[in-house]
């Protein structure tokens, strides 16, 4: 079967066990926020199945570094300096070509550049927070950041968000679509913070936990973390019943 | 027992939280200076073929106050019915016309406003016509999986009565929450997360 070109087949049905539910008490701001009715399922047409492709030409060149796409120049972000870098498979195994990744994150010091954020940790006048790259041919990925830093936010009394980055894709079809986050292999805080246990799986959890990965770290600069991502996967088309002439 | 399937599982989802704009939108965000535009900020140019439309609503939670911090995305055929996309195999769309976009929520009012086309007929695989309609894809704090939907358009009653997704909505009362309302060239499409005209949301 030929592997080049885009998959035009139905995706495999989301695995809603799998995923969080709507309605997580411990979450609070779910409460008000879920839906209370089934929803409603059907399967894949060319709305879902296709989706906009984003082309290589659209990234800008510090794109994919958080340390220097919003400081000043000669400057660099305050921080850790880490190496963040994947695979974006399908649930079939297979790298995905094309896969707009965009990324963001508090500072080191676990303060978000946002109007909203009222955190009394400090902004980094030389981080922003947002970065974005597209995967290559095999799936792959890279950026470099600062490793974010861990925030108290008002859900308990005294709940802590672990260090995570806020990952945001896009993959072949608006039926792929996916956010989430990723943490940081052995943060005690992972355990204790209600929006990982969503996820009511402990290897669901384990998908979003990035190791260190030293093999990748660049001496002298900064560690790697590896993180791969899972998309939907996609129905050969070569099994679909096709009326005459379409 | 057999061997197990060699398949991965998707990657779990997790909350866009509060600060998805920073990610998404950061020029709303007021993070100049990294991206020349927001993506998804214009899905038309002066020469997209269609019936130019704006596209508005909120987003209510159970209280009925709207959401200030959510995302939206919509995907939608062109003109004609097909997608701006790789994965369109029926033939090539419109080529000043995205067919995707992407809004915040206002953060003061809480509405999102698209400046897009009217879309053409798309088919459903066994053949049958689907009536116009924009996909949606919905994203906030508080939602722990994106939220999936579609809006339809209360000027096509004839094509929406012979949908074939709208045909097997069990409870057809509550197909009405998919309706956009017209209003000269603004369809009104609000969103109710939960409660009493809830909208219907897709698993697909
Ligand atoms: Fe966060």
């Amino acid at each position: 079967m030929d592997n080049e070109g885009p998959e035009t087949g139905a995706f495999f049905a989301r695995d809603r066990q799998w995923h969080p539910k709507a309605l997580v008490p411990e979450y609070k701001t779910s409460i008000l926020r879920s839906p209370q009715k089934a929803p409603i399922s059907f399967s894949n047409t060319a709305s879902e199945i296709t989706g906009p492709a984003f082309g290589h030409d659209i990234l800008g060149e510090l794109d994919n570094d958080l340390i220097h796409n919003f400081a000043e120049p000669g400057k660099s972000a305050l921080g850790q300096r880490i190496v963040v870098h994947g695979r974006i498979l399908d649930e079939n195994g297979r790298g995905v070509p094309g896969v707009l990744l965009e990324f963001w994150q508090a500072n080191a010091g676990g303060r978000y550049r946002h109007k909203n954020e009222g955190y009394l940790a400090p902004l980094d006048p030389n981080f922003g927070g947002c970065g974005r790259t597209i995967t290559d041919k095999t799936g792959y990925y890279v950026f470099r950041t600062v490793k974010p830093g861990a925030y108290p936010w008002p859900n308990g009394v005294n709940d802590w968000r672990p260090s995570h980055i806020h990952f945001s894709l896009f993959g072949s079809g608006f039926a792929q679509r996916l956010i989430t986050q990723m943490y940081f292999e052995n943060d005690p805080l992972i355990p204790l913070c209600p929006i990982v246990q969503t996820i009511n799986n402990a290897a669901a959890i384990k998908q979003l936990v990035a190791q260190l990965d030293m093999a990748n770290t660049i001496p002298m600069d900064a560690r790697a973390y590896k993180f791969d991502i899972v998309l939907r996967g996609q129905r050969s088309t070569m099994f679909e019943n096709k009326r005459q002439g379409n | 027992m057999a061997p197990p399937l060699d398949q991965l599982k998707e990657t779990p989802s997790q909350t866009a939280g509060p600060y998805v704009h920073i990610g998404c939108t950061p020029n709303f965000a007021n993070i100049a200076g990294v991206y020349p535009a927001d993506l998804g900020a214009s899905m038309v140019n002066e020469k997209t073929l269609g019936d130019r439309i704006d596209i508005e609503g909120k987003i209510f939670d159970g209280t009925g106050t709207p959401l200030k911090d959510a995302l939206v995305e919509i995907w939608q055929a062109d003109n004609n019915g097909l997608y701006n996309s790789p994965a369109e195999t029926r033939g090539d769309a419109d080529p000043n016309f995205t067919g995707w976009g992407r809004q915040p929520t206002d953060l003061e009012t809480g509405v999102y406003r698209f400046k897009t086309i009217k879309p053409g007929f798309v088919p459903f695989p066994d053949g049958r016509m689907q009536a116009p309609h924009i996909s949606f894809w919905i994203v906030a704090r508080g939602i722990n999986l994106g939220l999936n939907t579609r809006m339809y358009f209360s000027d096509e009653e004839t094509a929406n009565a012979q949908d074939p997704i709208l045909l097997r909505i069990e409870h057809q009362v509550r197909v009405e929450t998919l309706i956009g309302r017209r209003k000269g060239d603004i369809f009104t499409f609000d969103i109710h997360l939960q409660g009493e005209g809830e909208t219907i949301f897709f698993d697909i």
